[in-house]
């Protein structure tokens, strides 16, 4: 067993001795928190809109300066003429524009017929329907407060508790998300690649055929990603409760195991890939593409996996990372303990052994 | 010279088995399947009830609130502990807690409460799932009014319509926004990664020794390796335009061929930005990490998934160094505003000072001596 | 009037000195061969002479033109071989050769005819359209060879040329180096292989640097007294402070 060490270290030197690659490796998880956690959301702050106000009394006044006030939204421009509305959204940079009905406070309180019509921009779905959401949950607000409280009876008071996330922002949905993924990339596609590399360039045969078992090849090709793949989680978690004040509700522990076995699965999952391809290129292609493409759409990662159709919902499933996700989501955010992420961590046990069984019978298939 | 070296290259491009495969169904499968699973639409939100009342109005308000459509009730437990370990486990997402004498205290004392608890991992969703409900039940207890006393139907409660309208995309058809912005990613993964992968590939087997040896000028030799993945780019373009039309009845409201034109302008600047890297790269592993750095960072910066105007002011800027945010923004506005040549005359110039730049950079740091 | 003229060129990486001060001249139709150990500095030498790579010091001249001023009329008298044979694998024999001939010039019209003579010479004329990761290693040497002079260079610049090969197959190629050398060809072959310096017109031997003897193979077999290069070579060897790698 004296072999192993010595092997290790060869690895690990090939590792070091590509700087450049080594600082990518490292500092992807750092971008990716960094690129999720401030850049990307899909929350909507200060979205451009526009107010056509052909009426300009109190009621509508009252209600622009309501929308100008949330944090959601900003005025940009008060339009004059409808054409304007056209033009506008062609050059001008609103996502919505807001209309309101000519004569609208008069129509309020005697006929009964005024309008708001939110007029969005919708090539961009989801924004369009958030937008008009928060803005039908704004005007519509107001609306309840036309009537003084004494003077309508038969009241229901609703009090809201928002759970787990009370300030609603977006990080704390994509650093789990996040998560899965660097460490997926990380371990599947690097371990596959140095094995691939090792195929390509012969070296592979000259271990295969000696005295070196192949558990103790494989083993020394993943030690280094492991310990790589650790110092990344270390890293992601420690930005994301400091930098992006995502704390760690459950506990740390449990987090941990379910990191480590998640890691070995996906160790195991670049061990299978590599020993189905020739080449490193195909490798990359495939852990790249073929891999990286899933996680990100399928995932839950950043699109919610109950909108999407049902062949989609079970690709989900065979999809570690998606278990992985759900597992910290549970773990990290709603603060639960390991006992509740129990299938998830079942599920992740029974893949990692199927993947590596799996692997190991192919690495001794080309022995023999 | 020139003429052999592109004959090279074709050839080498169609036997490779793998690339022509991927240009032709790395468009397919986005197209199709991406937007199937991008979707950020609230729907189906589930709501546990617990009814601690069990009165004809708790009952009718938990109906209420399952036959708007947005709520799909999962249980009515009889314990709000209960209902929250179904919040726990994912298999609610809000919770609708109804105190007992619920019925009795709006009756006699004119006003009830109720409990909303919303799980907001994901913000929107808890947000608008609670906003949602709280519309319900403040209508539910208009309803009541309006029956309680008699003869007036909400007399002094002013009321408007808020009506939304979708300009460009009526029937907010989720794919419609998705899929020009697809064309994009496609494009650019096909013409980003491929050509750096290319040349590191002939300085690992040797061959750009050889080629270094010859007379072949450097700015012939990247030439010829750009040929080929801009013919490769038009094809997969095409094909995306087909898909969109076949299978989501997508027609551009503008001109097929001022997105040609850019498509052209952009597909150099995405390749000359791989051959800058391969430039650098000594290794697959090196090449192929560098270009998946940018180009993810490129792609999340441009304004696919999420837009720009929704990012702090520096992530605003920066995502004025990504070539994908002005060719997505060219696509979005011709396929589905109809815009002209002349509104984008700034995308295209910045595309096309892209383009000079990533090329130059490439011709000038390909090195024949060392 | 040298085809091939070193003035004392040096190279250095860092404060390695890989080539020191090096100087010979080479004559046209001339098989001139640079020997020495691995790590000697014979390839990087060889890369200087054919502009691949800048010389720290002093100058060279390859048919007429500046190593360091011309490299790329340099590059166009010149045919090169690498120890990898790098042809495109990817490609048939008679791809590889079209491309290269297109590269250095010969006229579109006259490639046809002259690919096929050249194949007749080697007896490839089978195999014109298999993949040359198909061919078997004797056979991709003595293909890049060819290709390597199809153009009618002045010079061509072998470096290893006959590595991994069977020695049948090395004496067939050097049959071919010497049917160049016969049309007027120069060259300049390294090789770590001592037998085969036996077939070349004159001979420099390099260690740690430095050119420790430049001769034909017979006077520096009588000047070492020894009957075989082999011989020669480990008495100056015996000096090397490099390591072998």
């Amino acid at each position: 067993m004296n072999q192993l060490p010595v092997f290790v270290r060869k690895e690990f030197h090939h590792i070091l001795r590509d700087p450049w690659t080594m600082m990518m490796l490292l500092a992807l998880p750092i971008l990716m928190l960094v690129l999720f956690g401030f850049a990307i959301t899909t929350e909507v702050k200060n979205a451009h809109i526009a107010i056509y106000d052909p009426s300009n009394d109190e009621a509508t006044r009252a209600i622009s300066a309501r929308l100008g006030v949330s944090e959601y939204f900003s005025v940009v421009a008060e339009l004059r003429t409808p054409e304007e509305i056209d033009s506008i959204f062609r050059y001008g940079d609103v996502s919505m524009v807001v209309v309101f009905s000519d004569g609208f406070y008069g129509n309020l309180v005697r006929t009964g017929d005024a309008q708001v019509l939110l007029v969005a921009d919708g090539t961009d779905p989801n924004t369009a329907s958030t937008l008009v959401n928060y803005a039908t949950v704004i005007i519509a607000s107001y609306q309840q407060e036309l009537t003084p409280l004494g003077a309508v009876p038969f009241r229901i008071h609703s009090e809201v508790k928002l759970l787990y996330n009370p300030h609603m922002t977006g990080a704390y949905n994509f650093v789990p998300g996040v998560m899965g993924m660097v460490l997926m990339l990380i371990c599947a596609m690097m371990t596959s690649i140095s094995i691939a590399r090792e195929k390509e360039k012969g070296t592979m045969e000259i271990l295969l055929v000696s005295p070196m078992k192949p558990i103790i090849i494989i083993l020394a090709k993943s030690i280094p990603y492991f310990v790589l793949s650790v110092v990344n989680l270390a890293t992601i978690l420690i930005m994301s409760v400091f930098l992006l004040h995502v704390p760690i509700a459950g506990s740390l522990p449990a987090l941990v195991v379910v990191s480590l076995v998640f890691i070995f699965v996906s160790l195991a999952l670049g061990l299978l890939i590599s020993s189905a391809v020739e080449t490193q290129v195909v490798a990359l292609l495939i852990s790249g593409m073929a891999l990286m493409m899933p996680v990100i759409l399928l995932s839950g990662m950043m699109f919610p996996v109950e909108n999407m159709p049902q062949p989609l919902q079970w690709l989900s499933r065979i999809l570690p990372a998606s278990w992985y996700i759900t597992a910290v989501r549970k773990i990290m955010i709603k603060g639960l303990g390991l006992v509740s992420v129990l299938k998830e961590l079942s599920v992740l046990v029974g893949m990692a052994l199927a993947l590596i069984v799996v692997s190991l019978k192919r690495f001794r298939i080309r022995l023999e | 010279m020139l003429r052999f070296l592109v004959e090279k290259e074709f050839k080498q491009m169609m036997r490779n088995g793998f690339l022509p495969r991927l240009i032709i169904m790395f468009p397919l499968i986005s197209l199709l399947v991406f937007p199937l699973a991008a979707d950020f639409e609230i729907k189906g939100i589930h709501l546990v009830a617990v009814d601690n009342d069990h009165s004809a109005y708790s009952r009718r308000l938990v109906d209420k609130v399952v036959s708007s459509g947005w709520f799909t009730l999962t249980k009515v437990e009889g314990a709000y502990d209960d209902a929250i370990r179904l919040v726990e486990l994912g298999k609610a997402d809000i919770i609708l807690e109804l105190p007992p004498h619920f019925e009795r205290d709006l009756v006699r004392e004119g006003t009830a409460a109720v409990m909303i608890s919303a799980d907001t991992v994901n913000g929107t969703k808890g947000g608008l799932g609670s906003a949602y409900l709280s519309g319900i039940i403040a209508d539910f207890a208009n309803e009541i009014r309006g029956e309680l006393i008699t003869g007036t139907q909400d007399p002094a409660v002013p009321t408007y319509a808020i009506i939304p309208r979708y300009r460009y995309n009526p029937h907010l058809k989720y794919p419609i926004s998705m899929v020009p912005a697809l064309m994009v990613m496609v494009l650019s993964m096909l013409a980003g990664f491929l050509p750096a992968l290319n040349i590191v590939a002939e300085k690992e087997s040797g061959t750009i020794e050889q080629m270094n040896v010859t007379p072949v000028r450097k700015f012939d030799f990247i030439l010829s390796k750009l040929i080929p993945y801009w013919c490769a780019g038009f094809i997969s373009l095409s094909i995306c335009f087909i898909v969109a039309r076949v299978f989501y009845g997508l027609l551009p409201a503008g001109n097929l061929a001022t997105i040609y034109v850019f498509a052209t302008v952009f597909v150099l600047a995405m390749s000359g930005f791989g051959l800058v890297i391969s430039n650098y790269a000594s290794s697959m592993q090196q090449a192929m990490f560098m270009m998946f750095f940018f180009v993810i960072t490129f792609i999340l910066m441009s304004g696919l998934y999420t837009p720009i105007a929704g990012m702090p002011g520096w992530a605003q800027m920066l995502s004025n160094f990504s070539p994908l945010k002005y060719f997505i923004r060219v696509m979005r506005l011709v396929y589905l505003k109809g815009s002209g040549f002349s509104d984008l005359s700034a995308s295209f110039a910045a595309l096309s000072g892209f383009a000079v730049f990533f090329n130059t950079w490439a011709v000038i740091s390909y090195r024949k001596s060392a | 009037m040298s085809v091939i003229t070193a003035e004392n060129l040096t190279k250095r990486f860092g404060h390695f000195v890989a080539v020191d001060s090096v100087s010979f001249q080479v004559g046209p139709g001339e098989i001139f061969g640079f020997l020495g150990a691995n790590g000697a500095g014979k390839t990087t030498a060889m890369r200087m002479l054919c502009g691949l790579s800048k010389p720290s010091g002093g100058k060279g001249t390859v048919a007429g033109f500046d190593i360091e001023r011309k490299p790329e009329k340099v590059k166009a008298s010149i045919g090169y071989m690498s120890q990898k044979f790098a042809l495109y694998e990817d490609l048939t024999v008679r791809e590889n050769i079209r491309l290269y001939a297109g590269i250095y010039g010969v006229p579109g019209k006259l490639i046809g005819p002259r690919t096929d003579a050249l194949l007749r010479r080697l007896g490839f004329q089978k195999e014109k359209d298999t993949f040359v990761k198909a061919l078997p290693l004797g056979w991709k040497q003595k293909l890049a060879f060819s290709v390597a002079i199809f153009h009618d260079p002045k010079v061509v610049f072998l470096d290893e040329p006959t590595g991994g090969v069977d020695p049948a197959a090395r004496r067939q190629f050097w049959e071919l180096i010497y049917e160049a050398a016969h049309g007027g060809i120069t060259v300049f072959v390294t090789t770590h292989y001592m037998d085969e310096a036996e077939y070349c017109d004159r001979v420099s031997i390099m260690v740690d640097g430095k050119i420790e003897a430049l001769d034909s193979p017979q006077n520096l077999k009588a000047r070492f007294g020894s009957e075989s290069m082999d011989q020669v070579f480990r008495q100056l060897a015996r000096k090397a402070m490099r390591e072998v790698d």
